[in-house]
């Protein structure tokens, strides 16, 4: 309830921001929707001396149309994010992914960039950052990079920012014609985090043959990752049931699965193949509407 | 105030409860919103270990703190004469492990308290209470409620084998005659999960000391302020009652976890007292996990005979109930007269016998939780109902019609000492066939097999126990506290009514059906009536509200002040009249002389006239207030038939509640919304033991469920629309004829969906798995069976 004693800051710039966390470094957090840092500091699990808040900060809750991509601001609430025209038409897998995150209270405050940066292995954003290829801005004293979200979640809790790096933006290329995406997700009854979640992105060549699948995976290990045996086994298939069925049968494989709470690994492993299945089917279908 | 609704009589109207409007914005008052000039806050310091020797503590580092007013040890409140929290209800044998506020030497599971930090703020308090440094030796835990007994640990030394206590109820002889003679025997282990309340509010204390006149007062999350008073009073503190003043103002949810007294307000106090400071604590979430008391926790083989008709000849019952480190308040009820009572159901049963052991584990005390026992007792008669029906082929909604008994078999004696008031169960099962639409939905769950769906359907025709007690009943068997209620009824020289009763709303909406109670009994508006309680100071004396027994028990107390009212206004009337008192009648809030329509006085003119006394009857003292006290001659029985309806998905083993269809027999209602309302609640809370809730704890006694993030709390979008219907048998106990209707939800449902659940996996051969029904536990038991 009470967490130990911390600086706030609430910058109104970037700059300021980017200042402010190369002052601090290891000892200062972003805070943005609060809705993952809050609680840990209130448990006392994290004590960060600085509190660096960039809700003045202009700019960054914006969702905005580019030529060929997508960008988010790094402030956008998942509420937003579910609600957004825009990304229902183009973006249907991120779209149905925010609306399963938490519950309207968590969506209202939570953010894209907080989610991402947290990096919690059962988040739902990460999986779906993967599987749309997504690029992460992020804005640090040097200047700006962008980070391929491949390269972004390195393990539990732990990404590629630098201390000193504030992420601002995600960019989302604009999927091609013929493909359809899809997230379905195993809600965890009490957090609702993800006990599995697969987002998949299919692309379809004329003759309805699967030319490029990124498909994605989280709750399952200590970081959402790439099903790149199940992307090898769609491609150059016509995706009938049965190649479905077969390619969802290795979404987990090369993730070390345990016995936990929500079962014992063997069903871990098969629920992972039955939401891997469902959203694969989904993603098919509507590369194929398209 | 907003305005009341209610056309015509208030009683049986569903009037909209009257403190919402506070509570829906915010202007609640509870515990941690009272603020006293010169607060002062506590922090505990808790153990990480489930059991441990202390060696040593160092308080230094926390004295030294900024704000740290002081640091208390057990050793300190031990010296400061703090006794052992009491145990209010005690069986033969019992073996008491001493239960100290705060643990001077061993503590015994995690979260148990060792220190207390008081200073400024809440914020210092926990900074500081961070530096004191206990020194454990940590010693072997046991956890699981089946391995206590013969375990090489030992939880308290007077307690060699962990077992508390061993009980019994029922004939064994008679009973092993029964199975000796049975067609079909069905047997199962069942376990009914530990549980955690979760009260939305969590625990809170705040108390104040003035020196000049020695006197205490206590705000604290209580179900029973008074019963709080007497026992801090007299059993820990060792103050005179009437120096201490408990106040319980809005409590946000209690579920029986608020009944208690727990070691942190005890503590509170006594803090309060010797630093002469208003003292405050209020629970994290996290510290309400490990310290509130949890409930449940059974491990019982049932066993049940019957004839080759399906009538029941017996049933054997062997119980381990796992009452965790120390006993609560009153741990050793719950599972024996709460439980053990009960195990006839709705069913004429010739034989039963039930032993239960209780049993000590480094856990989290266990408790009374909402049904207390209860829900216990109806999950092991309706899962073995269930058991026997599938054994024998018979439809389990017939077998359970079968052995019904009758309505006309009322009062009824039960092998288990208990004797029903009143009951109709076939009514109540028809009404529920019928809102369910069984044999359609019967039809439609064989098509739905084909089609690889699975739909199941599952029945709880519950009893419980209801209106505590027959003091001379419950001190037979052991309670420390005689368990009436009382009210007073305060008639103003306006007419207006101020209600104060012993019975506490922590949700129940008391200030609502009290009020229609009174009004209606008066014939004033809902409005003129005030309802007071929560308060040793402004209450004359009150047992509280646990059991279902407010409107019951703590109404009846209100009807007979009313009635003392009556007859009071009738001679008063009577004397301004000029006519008898015997020819005086009170009716729609007019005091009449019966036949003479046109001479009559108003409640509010007799009320006037009582304390202007300018002309009292002879021997009548003025004013116009009365106070009762009500002790029932037998508990009441409400009952019901719940009905499940459910649908497994064979791939992911995904329960999902498709309906749920409640008729309930509460007898009289106040106010059906309020009624309604407990039923949902309830239900949601059973229907959540039976797929989602589980305290579960590692072989080192760490909680792993020890947050919302983790423990499931029934949410709105898991759960249908409930279907609630009701029949009317007054209770012939109380003058209201009412039975009660706060746990009756969550007595019947765990049953009902465990029993939905066994249904839809029938095809698999599957015919029992442990609660809570998780989709791993459902897709194993499909993998493991000849029907996949």
């Amino acid at each position: 309830m009470y967490p130990a004693d911390f600086e706030y800051h609430a910058p109104a710039t970037l700059d300021e921001a980017v200042a402010l966390l190369s002052a601090h470094k290891d000892d200062a957090k972003l805070l943005a929707g609060g809705h993952s840092l809050l609680p840990m500091m209130k448990l006392r699990f994290a004590q960060p001396r600085h509190l660096v808040d960039v809700r003045r900060i202009p700019g960054l809750s914006e969702i905005r149309a580019e030529a060929d991509a997508i960008a988010i601001g790094a402030r956008v609430t998942h509420r937003m994010v579910e609600r957004s025209e825009l990304i229902a038409r183009r973006l249907p897998m991120l779209s149905e992914a925010a609306a399963m995150i938490g519950d309207p209270a968590v969506r209202n405050r939570g953010t894209m960039g907080g989610s991402l940066a947290h990096a919690d292995p059962a988040a739902d954003l990460p999986a779906v950052m993967l599987a749309l290829d997504a690029d992460l801005r992020a804005v640090g004293p040097k200047g700006t990079r962008l980070i391929p979200a491949e390269n972004f979640f390195l393990s539990l809790l732990t990404t590629a920012l630098e201390p000193t790096e504030v992420l601002s933006e995600v960019r989302i290329p604009l999927p091609s014609v013929r493909s359809g995406g899809a997230y379905e997700k195993r809600r965890h009854p009490a957090s609702r985090f993800a006990i599995v979640g697969v987002a998949a992105l299919v692309e379809l060549d004329a003759k309805g043959v699967v030319s490029a699948a990124r498909v994605a995976v989280t709750g399952l290990g200590s970081k959402a990752s790439r099903a790149t045996k199940t992307e090898q086994a769609l491609v150059g298939r016509k995706p009938d049931e049965a190649e479905l069925d077969a390619a969802a049968r290795q979404v987990a494989d090369g993730i070390e699965l345990h016995d936990d709470r929500q079962g014992p690994a063997a069903y871990r492993a098969h629920l992972a193949t039955v939401y891997a299945t469902r959203a694969l089917r989904r993603a098919v279908e509507r590369a194929r509407a398209s | 105030m907003p305005t009341t609704e209610t056309s015509g009589r208030p009683l049986g109207a569903s009037v909209k409860r009257r403190e919402d409007a506070r509570f829906l914005t915010g202007r609640g008052t509870f515990t941690d919103d009272v603020k006293l000039a010169g607060t002062i806050h506590a922090a505990f310091v808790r153990s990480p270990h489930a059991h441990a020797r202390i060696r040593g503590i160092d308080t230094g580092a926390a004295r030294g703190h900024p704000g740290v007013q002081a640091v208390l040890t057990g050793r300190d409140l031990v010296a400061g004469g703090v006794q052992p929290i009491p145990v209010a209800w005690l069986l033969p044998g019992l073996k008491m492990g001493e239960h100290r506020v705060l643990a001077p030497e061993v503590v015994r599971h995690v979260g148990e308290a060792v220190a207390m930090v008081i200073a400024d703020s809440p914020a210092a308090a926990r900074d500081a209470s961070e530096l004191v440094q206990v020194d454990y030796e940590v010693l072997p835990a046991v956890v699981a409620t089946d391995e206590a007994i013969g375990s090489d640990v030992r939880v308290h030394d007077l307690a060699p084998d962990n077992v508390a206590f061993e009980w019994s109820i029922g004939d064994a002889a008679a009973t092993d005659a029964a199975f000796a003679g049975a067609h079909t025997v069905v047997r199962q282990r069942l376990i009914n999960q530990r549980l955690i309340a979760n009260a939305i509010e969590p625990r809170s204390a705040l108390a104040s000391y003035t020196p000049a006149s020695e006197e205490l007062t206590l705000y604290v999350t209580s179900q029973n302020p008074h019963v709080h008073r007497l026992l801090m009073a007299a059993f820990v503190l060792g103050i005179p009652e009437h120096k201490l003043r408990v106040i319980a103002p809005d409590v946000g949810g209690g579920f029986g976890s608020k009944v208690f007294v727990y070691p942190e307000e005890c503590a509170v106090t006594f803090a309060a007292r010797s630093l002469a400071r208003p003292v405050k604590w209020t629970a994290e979430r996290r510290e309400s996990f490990v310290t509130d008391a949890h409930g449940r926790d059974h491990v019982t083989d049932a066993e049940m005979a019957l004839d080759a008709d399906g009538r029941i000849l017996g049933l054997r019952v062997n119980t381990i109930a796992n009452l965790g480190a120390y006993l609560s308040l009153f741990g050793p009820a719950v599972p024996t007269y709460l439980y053990g009572t009960l195990l006839s159901g709705q069913y004429a049963m010739p034989a039963i016998h039930c032993t239960v052991r209780g049993v000590y584990t480094n856990t989290t005390p266990v408790d009374a939780y909402r049904g207390a026992g209860r829900p216990e007792a109806c999950y092991v008669v309706e899962r073995l109902m269930d058991l026997a029906a599938r054994a024998m082929g018979q439809d389990p909604a017939a077998l359970r019609q079968r052995n019904f008994i009758g309505a006309d078999r009322f009062p009824y004696q039960t092998p288990v000492a208990l004797m029903y008031d009143s009951g109709n169960y076939q009514a109540a099962m028809n009404r529920a066939l019928e809102m369910v639409g069984y044999e359609a939905l019967r039809a439609e769950q064989a098509k739905l097999r084909q089609e690889g769906k699975y739909l199941g359907i599952g029945f709880s025709s519950y009893i419980e126990a209801c209106g505590l007690a027959p003091s001379q009943v419950a001190g037979a068997l052991g309670a420390q506290a005689g368990l009436w209620e009382s009210a007073t009824v305060r008639v103003h020289p306006t007419g207006k009514v101020t209600v104060f009763t012993g019975s506490h709303s922590h949700g129940q909406g008391h200030e609502t059906t009290f009020a229609q109670l009174a009004a209606d009994e008066l014939g004033i508006a809902v409005d003129d009536v005030e309802v007071v309680h929560g308060d040793t100071g402004r209450v004359p004396f009150g047992m509280g509200t646990y059991g279902s027994r407010s409107g019951s028990v703590g109404g009846t107390a209100i009807h007979m002040s009313i009635q003392k009212i009556a007859e009071k206004g009738k001679k008063i009337a009577a004397h301004l009249l000029e006519a008898a008192p015997e020819d005086m009648e009170f009716t729609e809030g007019k005091f009449r002389v019966r036949g003479s329509p046109d001479r009559a006085k108003a409640f509010g003119e007799i009320a006037l006239a009582a304390y202007l006394a300018h002309s009292m009857p002879a021997g009548v003292e003025p004013g116009l207030e009365e106070t009762s006290f009500f002790d029932p001659s037998n508990f009441t029985f409400p009952f019901g038939t719940h009905i499940a309806v459910v649908e497994v998905d064979k791939e992911t083993g995904d329960t999902s509640l498709r309906r749920y269809i409640a008729v309930d027999d509460v007898g009289n209602v106040i106010n059906p919304m309020i009624v309604d309302g407990q039923l949902h609640g309830g239900i949601a809370q059973g229907a959540a033991q039976a797929l989602w809730e589980s305290a579960e704890f590692d072989e080192n006694g760490q909680l792993l469920t020890g947050s919302l993030m983790e423990y499931n709390v029934p949410k709105a979008d898991q759960l249908p629309m409930f279907e609630t219907d009701r029949t009317v048998t007054p209770s012939p106990v109380n003058p209201l004829g009412i039975k009660g209707a706060g746990e009756a939800g969550a007595i019947a449902s765990p049953a009902a969906v465990a029993n939905a659940v066994m249904d839809a996996l029938a095809p698999f051969g599957v015919t029992h798995i442990d609660m809570p029904l998780t989709p791993a536990r459902v897709w194993q038991a499909m993998q493991g069976s000849p029907g996949r």
